[in-house]
Formats: structure tokens, sequence, C-alpha cells
């Protein structure tokens, strides 16, 4: 078990930088997910933790040591990969045994542990299998054997439930939270998928292009995103955004671009007289009501039974999703009117995209 | 009747043959009797004795003279039967001919000569295999040296070609590191100056090497073939830099990834390139023909060649030889056909 | 692919004790330095057997006498080359100084126009027949291919032992009436003989390269075509033909780099005769070089380069219609 502390790191290739100097600092024992849409560098950065990817800039340490020299195989780190990467010429004990028998543990060791973490992770009937000869499921829990019959510092994870089906990603997903659980390592986890990353995650930082947009905890992130970028990244279906700038003596008065007006809290946000700003509000917190400020002609309605969806878009083409908890008789080619609670607004520099939140 | 003609000339699914159906099969027929019947001819000459190679127009099938013991001689005696004359019909056996005249014995009463003239009978014949023109080769040819010399050689050069090739392969697949572009350059440039037109530096580097008259003369110029780090590291690239990363990660060093991960998953490849070194290297003639120069290191092909200007008579032996020549490759292409034929078309080199 | 075979426990130690100096230069030299120490056995083989003979030809090439060892030739500059060009007519052999070489030159361009024109011919219709609806197709396939598997000297000797003075294709033509010839007494029967012979030998190769190429035409392109009511001539003009072409290049182009090389079968064929009927610039090379006293080595190296500017510009053609290919 350790800490990681990531100082200044960067990656460059030539002239392009992948990854633009990292600072984070992930707790021992925490389980830390990286999130962003692809190409925003968080495989990149695992790899460079991982000691496969050099690094061009900055420190890594891990357990309060600099690793940036010591090659992958001596960090004490152990990685899952996407495509699982079992060795396809080995039998399942063949793949768990490989690590333990290339740092030469004894025999008789080998197979007692093999046969413990197969127990644990329900493979040990599959140990004479080929990995061909596995169903994706089975094959994602060979992979995280390998990783966990090394007993590392740190578990990585680079997407692994991307080439598994719906279904059984939400059973992985548990599995290795509750693994997380047991064996209380560090892990650091990849994912594009902000659902994983909400689920599992004790702290998550949301990645785009090279640097961090935001790091904390899953319902800091949703609550109080830093920018329109994490706001939109964050909660699913997306928020609802909206430009607009703001007026009145009291700078209460938000006149946004479909013509309409709304007024404003008279706190909690510092923002400029004439400012141009985007509203956020997450399809959740939106209510429809007569009185709403915000009128949505209705594209779509979906009705899923115990919640429903409306899709619609404002006068000036902005699309919109409100999401009604139950049934609703709304129906295409309607007009609605819908708010939100003063508390659930929130409020981005449109420019600069960060938030006008005054704390 | 027409059932059965229906069923014959169906093809699938299309119904009945059309006329280039028949002439594709003719043709197709055709190919097979120009492919084989030579091969099939020379097998079947192999088995003949000397006197029946000789014999024109040939048989086809190998046919020697029927030999009885007969009471009162110590060796057989060839067989005739008399077609005309006073014995027509009857079998004799002969003791001697003088000339036009031939002396005959009937086996059935063995004491009393007769004598014929030689137009009065033909010999009896029956199909035997002359296994003597194979096991002369052993007592007499040296055979088992100069297949001990293909041998050593083919596998040899064959094993350090695998073992050089995927090495470099994995180097040129794996790694980015500087130079690589070069190298891979200078490979192949190698493919374009084939042997045939260094024979005399290359002659001149393998004698100043001590190589010259030397197995190992033909072994190791012979390993220095560039297809073989170009099939192989086509097909290292298929393999996910994931599993080599997986490797790293579990602490195998780079050569426990060679051995351990990345030759293990290029067996197909490998089998292709060893099925293809075997047969280069069994077969090659010119470069043996200008290091092999003392008739104790020849390989099979040298023997074979150099036997048929030196025994232009003894066709026999030679047939014999080159049958067993051809057939350590019969075997292998019977057993490795698949591989073979993907693998030749997807190096595009033999 | 069994991991533990008999063969890796045999094998296993031997990596195993590399493994540890490996390890060190590892350490060393780092991950991607190490690729050098992979590189460097196939490099040294390809340096000394390949590299260092091409830059030796030259020397080769431009010094005379007939020793073997550098240090004791002397320099003459172009006088091989210019001796090898010494023609007053080039279609005419016996007026130029080196007649034997123009010999194999006009012998060579013969028989490699010849034999490449009448292989890649049969080699395609032979491909176009297989990828036919054919009953035993595998079959066909391997009994076009098997003599490409032989080696030259035993195609040599099948072929001499048919066609012999008393061999079974004279008797046959006896029987017809229509008399045997002693095909490799006369030149002109010994050339064809020969183009056929390897004709014979190499044709599955390129059989089997072609029927890869027109199976990697889409079923649907042809079936699309029938939609269109197009003829089977039609199909055959505007769409396997066309869509073939890249692969006959290469086929192509591979046939004429063989051919340009063409020695083992015809040399235990015939022997290059019957007088220099079918000798080829590969044996002029060998026979000046290796075959007799003395040994014109000069004369052999100035002729190998002249052959592997052919090839070089061959391969390169090769390489940029691979390159087209990929790309298009």
């Amino acid at each position: 078990m350790a800490s990681i502390e990531l100082k200044k790191v960067q990656k460059s290739y030539g002239a392009v930088d992948v990854i633009k100097g990292i600072d984070l600092d992930i707790k021992e024992g925490d389980f830390c997910v990286f999130v962003g849409p692809s190409g925003c560098g968080k495989s990149t950065l695992l790899r460079m933790i991982s000691g496969l990817e050099s690094i061009t800039g900055g420190d890594i340490e891990i357990g309060g040591e600099v690793v940036n020299n010591i090659p992958a195989a001596d960090r004490g780190l152990a990685m899952v990969f996407q495509s699982y990467a079992l060795y396809p010429h080995m039998s399942v004990r063949q793949n768990l045994s490989f690590g333990l028998e290339n740092i030469n543990t004894p025999r008789a060791e080998i197979n007692a542990k093999v046969d413990e973490v197969a127990k644990m992770l329900q493979i040990d009937m599959l140990l004479d299998r080929r990995p061909k000869d596995l169903s994706g499921g089975q094959r994602q829990r060979v992979a995280i054997g390998r990783a966990v019959v090394r007993e590392p510092r740190v578990f990585l994870f680079d997407e692994p439930l991307s080439n598994l089906d719906a279904e059984l990603r939400v059973d992985m997903r548990g599995e290795i939270a509750s693994l997380h659980r047991r064996l209380g390592n560090t892990m650091i986890y990849v994912t594009h998928d902000q659902v994983e990353a909400m689920t599992m995650a004790d702290k998550i930082a949301v990645l785009r292009l090279g640097e961090v947009e935001q790091f904390g905890e899953p319902l800091e992130l949703y609550n109080r995103p830093r920018n329109i970028f994490v706001a939109g990244f964050i909660g699913s279906p997306k928020m609802n955004f909206i430009t607009g700038h703001v007026d009145g003596s009291d700078r209460s008065i938000l006149h946004l671009d479909t013509g309409e007006t709304m007024t404003l809290p008279d706190t909690g946000f510092s923002h400029q007289q004439g400012e141009p700003v985007t509203l956020g509000i997450r399809p959740n917190h939106l209510r429809v009501s007569d009185d709403g400020p915000v009128k949505v002609q209705v594209k779509s309605v979906e009705q899923l039974g115990g919640e429903s969806y409306v899709y619609g878009h404002t006068a000036t083409g902005n699309p919109i999703t409100v999401h009604i908890g139950g049934q609703t008789n709304i129906d295409f080619g309607d007009s609605v009117h819908v708010g939100a609670p003063a508390e659930e607004i929130h409020l981005f520099d449109t420019e600069s995209g960060l938030s006008l939140r005054a704390d | 009747m027409g059932r059965t003609w229906e069923f014959l000339t169906a093809t699938r699914g299309k119904g009945r043959l059309h006329w280039t159906d028949w002439a594709s099969y003719g043709y197709l027929c055709a190919g097979v009797f120009l492919m084989f019947f030579p091969v099939v001819w020379l097998v079947l000459s192999s088995f003949k004795t000397e006197a029946d190679l000789q014999r024109f127009p040939p048989t086809f099938l190998p046919y020697q003279q029927q030999t009885l013991s007969v009471d009162g001689y110590d060796d057989p005696l060839p067989l005739f039967e008399m077609v005309s004359g006073d014995y027509e019909g009857m079998i004799l056996a002969q003791v001697r001919r003088v000339g036009l005249q031939a002396q005959m014995v009937d086996p059935t009463n063995p004491g009393e000569r007769l004598r014929v003239s030689i137009d009065e009978y033909e010999r009896v014949e029956s199909v035997t295999l002359a296994w003597e023109n194979y096991t002369g080769l052993f007592d007499r040819f040296n055979f088992l040296l100069y297949f001990w010399n293909s041998t050593f050689i083919t596998v040899t050069a064959t094993l350090i070609m695998l073992l050089t090739n995927s090495m470099a392969a994995f180097a040129l697949s794996k790694y980015q590191f500087r130079g690589r572009t070069f190298v891979l350059l200078l490979v192949i440039g190698t493919l374009m100056i084939p042997q045939t037109v260094v024979l005399v530096p290359l002659f001149l580097i393998v004698s100043e090497m001590g190589m010259s008259n030397s197995l190992w003369g033909v072994i190791i110029p012979g390993a220095a073939t560039p297809t073989g780090v170009f099939l192989l590291r086509q097909y290292m690239l298929t393999i996910p830099d994931e599993i080599l990363d997986a490797a790293r990660m579990d602490k195998a060093s780079e050569w426990k990834i060679y051995w351990r991960i990345m030759v293990p998953l290029s067996a197909p490849a490998i089998a292709v390139l060893a099925i293809l070194a075997i047969m280069w290297r069994w077969n090659d003639f010119l470069w043996p023909l200008i290091v092999l120069t003392q008739s104790e290191n020849f390989t099979l092909q040298l023997a074979l060649n150099s036997f048929q200007g030196e025994l232009r008579t003894d066709w026999s032996s030679l047939l014999a030889m080159t049958v067993l020549t051809l057939l350590p490759i019969a075997v292998v292409f019977t057993f490795l056909q698949k591989y073979i034929a993907t693998g030749i078309a997807s190096t595009g080199g033999k | 692919m069994r991991g533990d075979g008999i063969g890796l426990t045999l094998i296993s130690p031997i990596m195993r004790v590399i493994e540890i100096p490996m390890l060190g230069l590892q350490r060393l030299l780092g991950v991607n330095r190490l690729a050098w120490v992979f590189l460097v056995p196939n490099l040294l083989l390809f340096g000394l057997f390949a590299f260092l003979p091409i830059i030796l030809n030259f020397f080769y090439a431009t010094t005379g006498g007939d020793n073997v060892l550098l240090d004791d030739r002397p320099y003459v500059g172009a006088r091989n080359f210019l001796n090898l060009v010494d023609c007053s007519n080039y279609l005419d052999p016996n007026s130029c100084r080196e007649d034997k070489f123009w010999r194999a030159i006009w012998n060579t361009v013969w028989f490699v126009t010849l034999q490449v024109g009448i292989m890649v011919g049969f080699s395609l219709l032979t491909a176009i027949i297989l990828n036919r609806d054919i009953k035993a197709r595998g079959f066909f396939r391997s009994v076009f291919f098997f003599p490409v598997l032989l080696s030259p000297v035993v195609v040599a000797l099948i072929w001499k032992w048919i066609l012999q003075r008393e061999g079974v294709l004279n008797a046959f033509l006896d029987w017809t009436g229509i008399g045997g010839v002693n095909w490799l007494v006369d030149a002109e029967w010994a050339f064809a003989w020969s183009v056929f012979l390897s004709v014979w030998a190499h044709m599955g190769f390129y059989t089997l390269i072609l029927l890869a190429g027109l199976q990697a035409i889409p079923r649907d392109v042809y079936e699309a075509a029938t939609m269109d009511r197009a003829s089977p001539w039609r199909v055959f003009r505007r769409i396997t033909l066309p869509l073939l072409a890249p692969t006959m290049l290469v086929v192509l182009i591979l046939a004429l780099i063989k051919g340009v090389q063409t020695f083992d079968e015809v040399y235990a064929f015939t022997g290059g005769g019957p007088g220099t009927a079918t000798t080829f610039i590969i044996q002029y090379i060998y026979e000046e070089g290796f075959a007799g006293a003395p040994r014109i080595w000069g004369m052999a190296a100035a002729a190998s380069i002249l052959v592997a500017i052919v090839l070089v510009i061959l391969t390169l053609i090769q390489l940029w219609v691979n390159r087209n290919n990929v790309d298009g």
C-alpha cells in the first residue's frame, strides 16, 4: 500500500504536449478514477505512473519515493489492461503464476497463492483452460487475478470494463469495488464512463487535453463543478446549458439569449454587470410549471415507466432535457414552461468556462 | 441411368455442367498427368534393373526375368518360354548362350541339354521391384554421408536462421529505438541483392574465415536471408503490445518476453519460416557447388549432379538416389501442405 | 503450440542461461537500446555475408588477375566492364570480345521472355480455373504446386530421364509413328525443353499467388455484375482482370527476378549445352569465377554487378507496386 504523488508531470512527443504538468495527490488506500473523453491523456498518465511510458518532466512519487527512473517491473505495481492482455498460449494457472515465477517464488508458494486468488475471484474451476476458452467476464477475472496474486502496492486499471456488455459491466463494477474494500490497496482506475467513475471512486480526476480539470470526491464534482466541462461531463443525462448575460442594478436579472429573463438568487455568485454567462441546470432539477421562465418545444418524450425524459429545445434551438419522476402526459409537439429552484442553478463565465459560484 | 448421370454432372447448386466446366476439368486432368506422370515414372523406373532400364521401348512397370534353381546347377537359371520350334509351349531354363544358339534345360528333366535358336524363345518375366538399386546406394555410393551432410546443413542453418531472424524481428517490431528505420532499409537492401550476384566476394570471405570446403561455409552464409526477418516482423506486429506490457509488469525481463511470450505466440509464422528454410537449404545447389569441392563434403544435390556426369550409364543408382533425395520434401509436403502453401503465398518467396 | 513440449524442456535451460547476461545488458542499456543486442547476431550475419560482399564486389570488378586475395590484385579500372561491352555488333555475339558473355546475355533474354510469358499465362489460366466452382480444388491446387518443392537437380534428372534418347517420350513418339528426337543434343530443342522444365517447376508458385489474388476479389462484385446481366467474358475483362492487375504485376516482376537468376535446374539438365545453347548469365559468372582455371574473378564480378543492377531495378519496381497496393 502506498500513496502516489504527481508533481508537474509532463509528457511530450516532440513538440506535442500530451500531458501538460499534472499535480495530483492520491492518498494511501484511495480508489482514484481518471475520467475524461478519449484523447484526454488519461491512459497515457496511467502508463506513466506504471513506468511503461517515460515522463519528460516533473516527478512521480510512489510511497514517498521518486520513481521516475525505476523500470515498470520494480515499482511494485500491477496493472489490468483494457484488452486483458492475457498470455494466449498459457493456461489460466500459468497466466497467474508467470509473475511470481519471474521473481523466483518457490513453486509451492506460487500454487498456494494462485489457488487462493482463484478461489477469491471464483475462477478456480478454470485454472487449466486457455484464455481463448473463457468468456469476456472470466478473462476479466483472470486479468484481475493476475494483478492480485502479485500483491502489489498499487493497482492500476486501464479501462478494464470497456470490452464487456452492459450487464456484466455492472457486476464487475461491484466486484472491483468490493475487491478494493477487501484488499484496501491504493487503486487507480481509468475510464471514459462517468457512471463508472461516480459509482466506484473515492476521488475522481477529470482530465481534458492533458490537464486535470477538477480533482475531488464524486459528489463534490457533481454538486460543485469547477467549470462547464466538468459540469457537462459528470452527471447523466448531461446538464442543460443556456447562454445569456446579467443585467439589473443588483445584477439579479438574467437575460437569456432565448429572449427570456429570469431572476437570480442574490447571493452565491460573483458575476459582473453585462458579463456573458452560461446558465446550467441538471435535467432532474428542471420543473415543468406554467410560470417557468423558459419555454421548451417538445421534440420527443421517453416514458420509462418509473421516470420520464422530455427532450425539446428553446426558442433559439438550444437543446433541453427534462427529467420527470414517474409518468407524464406531456407529448410530442407540446410547449411547456420549465424553471428550477434557485439553489440548483449553476452559473459559469461563458468565456473562461469557470464556475461563478462565490466560494 | 439418367439419374446417375445427372448426379455425377451436377455442380454445387448450379445444376448441369456447362461446357466450360468440362473444359476446366479436362485442363485440370491434363495438368494432373503432366505434373504427376514424370514423378511416377521416375519412381517406377528407380525399381527397374539396369537391364530393364536399357530396354526400348520401356515397359511401364519394372519387370525382371524369372529364374529357377535347377538340380545340378549352382546358380538359378533364367527361364524362357518357347514360342516356336520343336519345344513350342515349353518353359525352359537357359544354361548358356553362344551367339544365336542357346543351351537349354527342361527343369522337369534336368539331365538332358537342349539346343535352341534364340529367336524361338521369349523371356519369362514378372513384375519385381529391384530393391538392390536402393541398397546398393548404401554399399557403393556413400549415400549416408551425403544424406548426413544435407541433413546437418539443413537443420543447423534452419536453427541459426530461426534464432537470429526471430530476435531481429522482435527488435524491429516491438522496440522504438534510434536507427530502426535505417536497419529496416538495410534489410530491404539485402532483399535486392541475392547471393547469386555476390558469389565472388562471398567466396573470398568464406575462404578467409577458413570455411571453404566445410559444411559451415554453406550453413553460415545461408542463414543471412532477409525474408525471414520480414515474415516474422509482419507477424509480430500483430501481437498486441499490451501483452508485452503485461509481462513487463509481471517482472519478466526482455529476454524472457522474447522466448516465453513472443516466440510461442509467433509459432505459426516460425513454423512457416522453418518449412521454407528447410526447403531452401535442402534444395540449395549453386552455393554448395562453389564451396564444397571435395566429394566427402557433397550434399545430396551435389552428389546427384556429379553422378549424372560420372556414371552416365548407371541410371539405376541415379534414379534411386533421386527418389531418396525427393522423399524428405515429399513427406514434409504431405503433412504440412497447408502451411507451405499459405506461407509461400504470404512471403512471396521461395 | 503446447507451451511445455519436449522442445521447450530442451531449450529452456539454454534460454535461462542466456537470460543472465541479457538481464545485465538490459540494466546497463535500458529497454529500448537492448533492441540492438537482439539485432546483433542477425546484423553480424548480414554485414559479413550480405553487405560486405556487395562492397567487395566493386573491388573485384575493378581489379584483374586470377588471385582471390584483394592485395594481390592489380587495379585495372573499368577495363573488365569495357571488355564485357567490347562489341562491334551487340546482336551478334561472335563480334564481341567476350562472345560467351553476350551469348549468355541473349540466351537469358530469350529464356526469360519465353519462360515468364508462358509461365504467367498458364499460371493465370490455372488460377482462373481453380477459382471456379471446382470439386477437389485443394487436390488440384497441390498437384500444380508440388513441383515447386522439388530441388532443381531432381527436376532436371526427372526430365532428363524422360527425354533421353531411349526415354519414354521417344518411345511414345515412335509408337505414334512420328519418330523420336535426340532432344538434348539439338540446340533448339534443348533450349525449348529448358523453358518447359522451368515453367513446369515454378508455375505452381505463381498460380498460388494469383489464386490468392482472385479469391481476394469480393464475391458480391461478381454478384452485382451478374445482376447487371454482364456476360462471363465481360465480367472477366471488366472486373476480374482490372482487379487482378496489381497481383499480376507482382507475379510478373517476381517471375522476372527469378528468371534472370536461372541456373540450377538448367545447369543440371543440360550443363549449359549443347555448346552454349542453354548457358545463362549466372552460369557465365559461375564458370568465369569458379569452374575452370584460370579463375577470372574480375570478369565474374563485373558481370554480376550488371545483373545486380537489373535486379535492383526490378526489386524497386516491386516495392513501389507493393506500396501502391497497400496505400490504394
